[in-house]
């Protein structure tokens, strides 16, 4: 972005700008700071949950992480992730086709709504649940008779997590439905196209990095909430546990270099993440950004 | 006007994001005003002005403040670096910023945990001065710091990114020290950025529960937060009790994400005026 004012190459483009860029003593000290920062809270941090996991060796580490407990935590949080992920970008699609494409009264309101989970403590996420479908509550007890668990068993993890990732893929989508524009849908529609086939054909193809963006984002929040399902799980080892459920159950037991074993899993699975993130993220955002600049040329 | 009817799929769309916002959301958030209108208003107070609840509140506001406070300074020499300057791997540390995020929360908080315990890496550094992390007040405050650390970040880069640097240049030449052409030229664009992201960090901090619960250590009266105090009043059954604090809480929370929420907008309005 600094190559416009015709300082490339430098690897310092700014220090020889008159006023902007700081002395070298400075630089070297916000430098500093910033892995001094970063180097405490992020790759320490980092470093210490793969040394501890190894702590006591590589046979220990394959048979926490291939124990019967483990393998059934790995199965229930990749199922609530296949149910949450599908749904929640489903309905992200519907609600950004929704708000990119009509103007209707109550929009904003509506967008603010889809929000909302993004601004309620996990712990409060979780107890929604419990209060709406427990077994002390009327909806509770109707299920009860009908042989339906749903609290403190699977059914609830999967709710807790449908709900924590609700608005992940919805605000994600939203912008890359605004930027991509409708011209192509109305031709497709003009053309003589049915619905199904513009979404499936013109709208789907114009959208899939926020797809693939909102997939990603929703799929590591599903396997890695833990606040929300802790509270619906009931902790019933090797039934319910997710799998950061299944860290905490091993670190309350003293089994430690088994739930670091376990939480090295889930640190390795957010490092793919924000690898992906990084990746795709930058597609999108050139997406959203060209759209901008497109309108600009096409009226000149 | 017309080209809008052209598009299908209004009412499909329409229908199935209220059905489904109402049954994923409303409905269960319904709950918690339901419970909390029923347990009445004496014992909503009884609840809520308890000593306990007091003392959790207390540390709850006191933790996420420093933690904000933190994150707030450190945040911006961390967004300045990553913006401004030029070093190796900067788009992987870039990518790491997001860390807390991405790392589950029960994963976070072992981490830290062994970390700052008495023999952590970390905590037997402290040990020797009698600075306790792990199991004290200090512990929430790094666990809120973690968890709360890319959001200054990310609210400020865009800002730093679109900022002029002919501001700055300007106030050199009207004879602006560096120091100067900062405090009185840059930070003011960025502050209002600086403080969203405060209160956004904040803001998450407040709700936090799955890294304090570890190094918190979890003592009623010192280290107990109130998402720590609502778990503990669930697990004993308590659900009025759990609702009235909670409805606090959420309330707290929607206060904080409105003042994010108009902060970003007057970030906006800043940088296009």
């Amino acid at each position: 972005m600094f190559e416009n004012f015709g300082f490339t190459g430098a690897n310092a483009p700014h220090s020889r700008r008159v006023g902007v860029g700081e002395p070298p003593g400075v630089r070297r000290a916000l430098l500093a700071i910033t892995f001094a920062f970063l180097g405490l809270f992020l790759f320490l941090p980092l470093a210490a949950v793969f040394t501890e996991a190894f702590a006591k060796g590589l046979g220990v580490y394959l048979a926490a992480i291939s124990s019967q407990e483990a393998r059934a935590a790995i199965r229930l949080t990749l199922t609530t992730a296949a149910i949450a992920v599908p749904l929640n970008v489903g309905f992200g699609l519907a609600a950004a086709w929704l708000v990119a494409r009509f103007e209707f009264p109550g929009k904003q309101f509506l967008a603010t709504l889809i929000d909302l989970p993004f601004s309620v403590s996990p712990v409060i996420s979780g107890m929604l649940f419990v209060l709406l479908l427990g077994v002390r509550t009327p909806m509770g007890e109707w299920l009860a008779d009908h042989g339906l668990r749903i609290i403190f068993a699977e059914p609830g993890i999967v709710l807790a997590t449908i709900f924590v990732t609700f608005p992940i893929a919805a605000r994600e989508l939203i912008p890359v439905m605004q930027a991509s524009g409708q011209d192509e849908e109305e031709a497709a529609i003009v053309l003589g196209a049915s619905g199904f086939q513009m979404f499936t054909r013109v709208t789907l193809p114009n959208v899939r990095w926020g797809v693939v963006y909102g997939v990603v984002l929703c799929a590591a929040r599903a396997m890695g909430e833990f606040g929300a399902v802790s509270v619906v799980s009931g902790h019933i080892r090797g039934a319910t546990n997710t799998m950061p459920l299944y860290v905490e159950i091993l670190y309350n037991d003293y089994e430690f270099s088994a739930a670091f074993a376990v939480a090295s899993l889930l640190a390795l699975l957010s490092i793919v993440t924000l690898t992906l993130k990084h990746a795709v993220g930058r597609r999108v955002a050139s997406q959203i950004k060209h759209a901008g600049e497109e309108l600009p040329r096409l009226a000149a | 006007m017309k080209r809008v009817h052209a598009i299908p799929g209004f009412g499909l769309t329409l229908g199935i994001t209220v059905a489904y916002l109402s049954v994923i959301v409303l409905i269960p958030l319904s709950t918690i005003f339901f419970k909390t209108a029923a347990i009445g208003i004496h014992e909503f107070f009884a609840v809520v002005a308890a000593p306990r609840t007091l003392a959790a509140c207390r540390l709850s506001f006191f933790a996420a403040t420093i933690a904000a406070i933190i994150n707030s300074a450190f945040g911006v020499a961390v967004a300045w670096t990553l913006v401004r300057y030029d070093f190796p791997m900067r788009g992987a540390i870039d990518a790491m910023v997001d860390l807390p995020f991405a790392l589950p929360t029960s994963v976070a908080g072992i981490i830290l945990t062994a970390l700052y315990a008495g023999n952590g890496w970390i905590g037997r550094w402290l040990t020797p001065f009698g600075v306790k992390v792990a199991f004290a007040p200090a512990g929430v405050v790094v666990a809120l710091t973690f968890v709360g650390l890319p959001f200054v970040v990310r609210t400020l880069q865009p800002v730093l990114e679109d900022l002029d640097p002919e501001l700055e240049e300007a106030a050199a030449t009207l004879g602006a020290s560096r120091l100067q052409a900062f405090t009185r030229v840059t930070l003011p664009a960025l502050l209002p950025a600086i403080l969203a992201g405060f209160t956004l960090a904040f803001a998450r901090a407040i709700g936090e529960y799955g890294s304090v619960v570890f190094i918190s250590g979890n003592l009623p009266m010192r280290t107990e937060v109130l998402p720590l105090l609502i778990m503990s009043k669930l697990e004993q059954f308590d659900y009025a009790g759990a609702a009235a604090i909670a409805m606090v809480t959420l309330l707290i929370s929607a206060v904080l994400l409105f003042a994010a929420n108009v902060l970003q907008r007057w970030s906006a309005r800043r940088l296009t005026a």
